[in-house]
């Protein structure tokens, strides 16, 4: 985030507080030499131009797990829309107007009572960016990406979720060209919740298959 | 490889084409097979826990798609096969895994890293 002028509030509080100062420290490492190096590279070989860049960086900031939970919500209030949901997530999230940028598939891997889905890269942190945007650091972690496939149950009892012994846990590991999300079970409760108060209620964490989606956050 | 049969109600009379090898996926839902135990050098996308471990085909995954591991350096351009989404018991995974046995795992293998069991 850029600082400038501080006399703002960030909507949900005043901002009259100091920040640490927004800058690089430090010299930079191998691979920031090799970034640079590469773009400049591709930029004077006319092969990209600055502004391609520029752009690729709004598209991936446009991406919040708010677009996740719209798909959700929609799914849990259309039935329809749900099972095309489950057939091929691409393009039912196309049809809510949001966009693959990239050749990624999407499976939408629905929770039920008997089932608990969870979702991992392995190999290094393939996510759904189209749908939630970036993924959280812990999902990029080595230990949660090792002990995931290996003991998802204490894993997910870290996160506070106790999945019943007879409950299946279901482990995706998106390594390739297929992304995934997680559709969480409606909460009990939420009968006369408008699609805008389910969305509200769905959080990155549930459809990463983590938690489940609560009344209480 | 399931080629066209005479008798195959999706091959029709007045229009009929045969898949080149490749084209048609190799596997379908409910077939066992093994991941291979390959060991490439540079850039590969199955991971080592589970090679050599046995599944089941859940889903050929649509549409075909380019290999990662050749496309990773610049090669097999525009030539695309399937993927399929692999059940594994975590119990074939980990002998010891503490859960309960109908736990699972499913991952993508691109369609030349597996064989038939």
């Amino acid at each position: 985030m850029v600082e400038g002028d501080h006399n703002h509030s960030h909507g949900d509080h005043d901002h009259d507080h100091d920040h640490d100062e927004i800058s690089l420290t430090g010299k930079p490492g191998y691979y920031d030499i090799m970034e640079t190096a590469v773009r400049e590279l591709l930029i004077e070989r006319k092969l990209i131009r600055a502004e391609e860049i520029r752009g690729q960086i709004e598209v991936i900031d446009s991406r919040t797990p708010a677009l996740g939970a719209k798909v959700v919500a929609r799914a849990w209030v259309d039935p329809a829309f749900k099972v095309r949901l489950l057939e091929n997530g691409r393009t039912a999230c196309e049809e809510l107007g949001i966009s693959f940028y990239d050749d990624t598939q999407l499976i939408v891997l629905e929770n039920t009572p008997d089932v608990h889905n969870l979702i991992v890269c392995t190999l290094c942190s393939c996510y759904p960016r189209p749908v939630l945007g970036l993924p959280p650091d812990w999902y990029k972690l080595k230990p949660y990406r090792a002990r995931a496939v290996s003991e998802p149950r204490a894993v997910l009892a870290e996160f506070g979720t106790n999945i019943p012994d007879d409950v299946e846990v279901r482990v995706s590991d998106s390594t390739a060209i297929v992304r995934y999300l997680v559709l969480p079970m409606r909460p009990d409760g939420t009968g006369d919740y408008s699609e805008q108060q389910l969305a509200d209620l769905v959080t990155r964490d549930a459809m990463i298959g983590v938690i489940p989606v609560r009344l209480e956050q | 490889m399931r080629m066209p049969t005479l008798d195959d109600p999706s091959r029709n009379e007045d229009f009929s084409v045969v898949r080149a090898l490749g084209e048609a996926p190799s596997f379908q839902p409910g077939e066992r097979v093994r991941i291979l135990t390959r060991h490439p050098i540079g850039h590969y996308r199955v991971p080592i826990y589970l090679r050599g471990k046995e599944g089941s085909i859940e889903a050929v995954i649509e549409p075909a798609a380019v290999d990662n591991e050749e496309e990773g350096f610049g090669r097999n351009a525009g030539s695309k096969r399937h993927y399929y989404r692999v059940a594994v018991p975590m119990t074939e995974i980990w002998p010891a895994y503490a859960g309960s046995a109908r736990d699972g795992l499913r991952i993508e293998v691109f369609e030349t890293w597996l064989e038939r069991i």
